[in-house]
């Protein structure tokens, strides 16, 4: 029995990933074991870049969310508002109160779209053995409408309140160029209504998983507004206990660059550090709808959790606050005029910071504008740039543990593949 | 396998995606009412963002994105060299899209920007057919859902794939829209191609071109329509430049 343990403690393993399926952009693994130990784990990032941040030099501040929304196809409003937020706050201007209120609505819509994209399409299929979600349509029929149901609805409350889901049309500086409708207002809050059902199906799905046991601590960071779940501004802050101000999110992130990724690491006070739905969970648990609380409760999830698997589970039980709070925000938007939705404005010089809570985690736009309101400099820094280190370090524990725990090659590489989808990486976005 | 009436082979299909946001990719799995009978009609044989399942056996390729660097090239090629059918899917494909603002940018100088001190491989942006030979392009950023699966209906049964011919302005008077040009706004509506639905003009946000110019535009006459109402030529290069989807047409002017 000894010498088998030991034979495997020692054992050698490598792994060798080349574009990872299942994420959003092009990313590759490699683990190397020897003796039982490892030498190397990484996370390359091989996504060809962009440079948003130079595009957007020179261009007219009206214009700019609309460039800077296509550096991600699935969270486009969040980084059309970042960019919003930071030009208004550098010019000074303050949106009128409906434009708010429809800003976080189309928030709400977004996450709950990606994070249906997520559960259902990339992460169903690694719980069920299956390689995509097509085979789950005809051997998880109820789940896959359930899981359409909610995605659609997502992106029904984005259209509503944005104009268009992928790429939003109205959110403009200012405001929004066009207030939602009343009548498709009220058709949204019925259409919530009638998904939570659809939810129910989805909670009763994954309570039934076996999620893996792995827990590597970390530090997770998350925007914090002291009076509601955390979406558009307020201040950063860290489970470690680190606390500041929005235009300091440089010293929350410290980015810095490896030679084998496009995509840039960050960190605080460890070597890595965690964004996204885990990290609001743990920062902002007491601000969640107590129905979010109730299926947290049913999962045994408590903040601070330190299991980068049950950031789906955090999902999950965001979409549950989300269905409770956006049907509250239709609420106070039909009972309001929607008249008052823009305020004018003249571009001028100014620099600060928009955060926002992206479905991913907090996404940073720091704008500067020249007298012209055009912009002089941009500096962006995504959800899943904040996640990267974090990953890397993950891979190395859990394929670890696993050789420890004597699990087979196949085994350890879908472990892999699993903790890296859990963070639910963005990667072209990462990149910009 | 017979489908809304037709008796035809399902398609072969592939989508990949090279530099870009993904966001068309990821219309694909939008208009959920009618996903699953969007998905009757596909045999998915390569989508990395959605499978794990792997096959180079397709005839139809979908290809987001533009290109700007090496191993695209190649990615692409061999590509071209399996699909009978390739679709440049969305503007960043058919144009370059939002990318080709960093054209005017010395390639240097983005690299020491955004990445000091290292060496980043990255060339000036192309669309796909400065590649290769393009057999379809379905502009739009995002493609538009509805679009996508009318001509995936027509690559099935064998039927003509077109394009609409007029300009979004037809659309956007159809939802009888106060024209932006009446509130004092540059609109690329009466030069772009329709088939949006008007979806920014809708919501009082001016077109700014992403579907490409539509048949025969008359570029000098917009441009003095822009001049007569004394309205910016720069914000008239600004909005022509955004998705350079008017190459050839936007140099003469202003």
């Amino acid at each position: 029995m000894h010498l088998k343990d030991s034979a495997i403690m020692k054992r050698d393993y490598s792994l060798d990933i080349r574009h990872l399926t299942r994420v959003e952009g092009h990313a590759n693994i490699s683990i190397t074991v020897k003796d039982g130990k490892l030498l190397d784990a990484r996370w390359a990032i091989v996504e060809t870049p962009r440079f948003f941040e130079v595009m957007v030099k020179g261009m007219s501040t009206e214009r700019v969310p609309f460039l800077t929304s296509r550096i991600c196809g699935i969270c486009s409003i969040s980084h059309a508002l970042a960019s919003i937020r930071a030009l208004e706050r550098g010019m000074k201007i303050e949106p009128p109160v409906v434009a708010e209120k429809t800003r976080l609505l189309a928030m709400h819509g977004e996450t709950l779209q990606s994070h249906a994209l997520h559960l259902f399409f990339l992460v169903a299929p690694d719980f069920t053995g299956a390689s995509s979600v097509l085979p789950l349509i005809t051997s998880h029929p109820d789940l896959i409408k359930a899981g359409l149901r909610i995605k659609e609805l997502g992106n029904e409350i984005s259209t509503v309140s944005a104009g268009r889901c992928t790429h939003p049309v109205s959110l403009v500086v200012g405001g929004l160029s066009k207030a939602p409708e009343k009548q498709q207002l009220l058709q949204l809050r019925t259409m919530i209504q009638e998904s939570k059902p659809a939810l129910d199906t989805a909670c009763s799905f994954f309570r039934t998983l076996k999620i893996p046991e792995f827990k590597r601590e970390t530090e997770f960071i998350s925007l914090c507004n002291g009076s509601s779940y955390p979406s558009i501004g307020g201040s950063i802050i860290s489970t470690d206990g680190v606390k500041q101000d929005e235009n300091e999110y440089l010293l929350m992130t410290n980015e810095y660059s490896r030679d084998f990724s496009t995509s840039k690491f960050t960190r605080l006070s460890r070597e890595s550090s965690v964004a996204g739905a885990l990290a609001r969970f743990n920062n902002n648990y007491d601000r969640l709808h107590p129905k979010a609380k109730e299926v947290a409760a049913s999962f045994d999830l408590q903040a601070v959790c330190h299991n980068p698997f049950m950031n789906n589970i955090a999902q999950l039980i965001e979409c549950v606050h989300i269905l409770e709070d956006a049907g509250e925000m239709i609420d106070s938007l039909l009972e309001m005029e929607l008249r008052d939705i823009k305020t004018p404005y003249s571009p001028k010089a100014g620099s600060a910071t928009g955060a926002v809570e992206a479905p991913r985690g907090i996404l940073y736009h720091h704008l500067e504008t020249s007298d012209e309101g055009k912009v002089v400099r941009a500096d962006c820094i995504i959800p899943t740039t904040q996640n990267n280190a974090n990953i890397l370090y993950d891979l190395g524990a859990i394929a670890e543990q696993a050789l420890q725990e004597g699990k087979n090659d196949k085994e350890i590489e879908k472990l892999c593949e699993m903790v890296v989808r859990s963070y639910d990486p963005c990667i072209s976005c990462s990149v910009h | 396998m017979k489908h809304w009436g037709f008796t035809f082979e399902k398609l072969k299909i592939a989508s990949f995606d090279f530099t870009c946001c993904e966001g068309c990719q990821l219309q694909l799995a939008n208009r959920e009412s009618t996903l699953i009978d969007f998905l009757e009609l596909l045999d998915i044989r390569n989508f990395r963002e959605l499978s794990s399942e792997q096959h180079n056996d397709y005839d139809i390729a979908l290809i987001e994105g533009s290109i700007s660097r090496q191993d695209e090239v190649e990615r692409l090629q061999a590509i071209r060299r399996q699909a009978k059918t390739l679709v440049a899917f969305g503007s960043c494909a058919c144009f370059g899209g939002v990318n080709s603002l960093k054209n005017k940018f010395p390639l240097k100088e983005l690299v020491a920007e955004v990445y000091p001190g290292m060496q980043i491989e990255t060339m000036p942006v192309r669309k796909i057919s400065d590649v290769v030979k393009v057999d379809l392009s379905i502009p739009g950023c995002p493609v538009n859902k509805e679009e996508v699966e009318r001509i995936m209906v027509n690559l099935a049964t064998g039927s003509l794939v077109t394009l609409p011919k007029h300009p979004v302005c037809f659309e956007c008077k159809a939802q009888l829209n106060t024209c932006l040009f009446e509130l004092g706004e540059i609109c690329l509506g009466p030069i772009t191609r329709g088939g949006c639905n008007a979806v920014c003009t809708t919501g009082k946000t001016p077109c700014l071109g992403c579907r490409g110019p539509s048949e025969e535009i008359n570029m000098p006459a917009f441009v003095e329509l822009v001049k007569a109402r004394e309205l910016s030529l720069d914000d008239l290069q600004e909005k022509i430049a955004f998705y350079n989807a008017f190459e050839g047409f936007s140099n003469h002017e202003a």
